[in-house]
């Protein structure tokens, strides 16, 4: 089984990459970008009977700073 | 008075700090992140600059995970004295011992050079030797230097007088312009600057000098 966290700074902290890809875009001709925001996904392959709960552990101890970032998970 | 100063795997300045230590005449041992406790009689623990694990995940975010780091939250949490530097600051606060969070600089430049800190709080161990509104230069070299805390956490560290240097010219985007902070008992101290790089005549300023000289004299055996 696989679960796939999306991690991303939260609204209100500011993405200076995220910042540097729309001004890049819009340089690049691409019009109506109003805003971009990078995160990453970090992909787990896990043994059976792993649970959801235990990878949001994962998140909460390491794969997510929650001071500055949100989280979300896919399993399956 | 002993020191000891953590060693990780991407550590670079953990020397500098042991001789900022030695020559006010701490006895410095180095221990290795997969030590599981820190020497008998630490006095302080000294987790310096550089790119531990690569900065992978986060800066410090593996870092704070090491054995070590369990040992060294537990001497915090007794009261014993912490000073992290650079990447040690991003240690301490991914360990939860500093709240807040350093993110990437807002200009994406990774900056190398020395900046200008005014000291807000004369009232610690480690900013004892200076005089609250002092101007010092100090050396900044990284890249996720930019200090994040929420509305709330800026008031405590406002209210409690626990920000102990902020930049006089705010190079990275930091919030409140903090390059500095201490922990609510006062004995933890975070710095994005690097003071044992202006330790020694040769570094080309001396301004650092003060911090472990403090340190000394609060720590040196009655």
């Amino acid at each position: 089984m696989k679960a796939r966290v999306h991690v991303m700074l939260k609204r209100g902290v500011l993405d200076p990459q995220g910042e540097a890809i729309r001004h890049a875009l819009g340089a690049m001709g691409f019009q109506g970008v109003e805003g971009v925001r990078q995160g990453k996904v970090i992909e787990l392959d896990l043994a059976d009977g792993v649970t959801e709960a235990e990878v949001t552990e994962m998140c909460e101890k390491l794969l997510a700073n929650t001071v500055i970032e949100s989280y979300s998970i896919e399993m399956g | 008075m002993r020191a000891a100063v953590v060693v990780f795997p991407g550590s670079n300045c953990d020397r500098d700090l042991a001789v900022a230590f030695a020559r006010e005449g701490f006895d410095v041992t180095m221990v290795w992140h997969k030590e599981t406790a820190l020497p008998d009689g630490v006095d302080i623990v000294g987790v310096p600059g550089g790119f531990s694990y690569g900065d992978y995940l986060r800066c410090g975010a593996i870092a704070a995970q090491s054995p070590i780091c369990r040992a060294i939250v537990d001497h915090a949490g007794r009261g014993g004295y912490v000073i992290g530097i650079c990447n040690g600051f991003q240690v301490l606060t991914e360990t939860g011992i500093l709240p807040g969070a350093l993110l990437r600089n807002a200009g994406l430049k990774y900056i190398c050079r020395t900046v200008e800190l005014r000291v807000e709080t004369a009232d610690s161990a480690f900013t004892a030797g200076y005089e609250k509104g002092q101007k010092i230069s100090i050396p900044i070299a990284h890249h996720d230097g930019n200090y994040y805390a929420d509305a709330e956490t800026l008031a405590r560290l406002r209210g409690e007088d626990r920000i102990a240097f902020t930049y006089t010219d705010n190079p990275n985007g930091s919030v409140a312009d903090i390059a500095g902070i201490l922990s609510a008992d006062r004995r933890v101290l975070g710095m994005m600057p690097h003071p044992e790089r202006a330790a020694d005549p040769g570094h080309g300023g001396t301004d650092g000098l003060a911090l472990f000289r403090a340190l000394a004299g609060v720590l040196a055996p009655a």
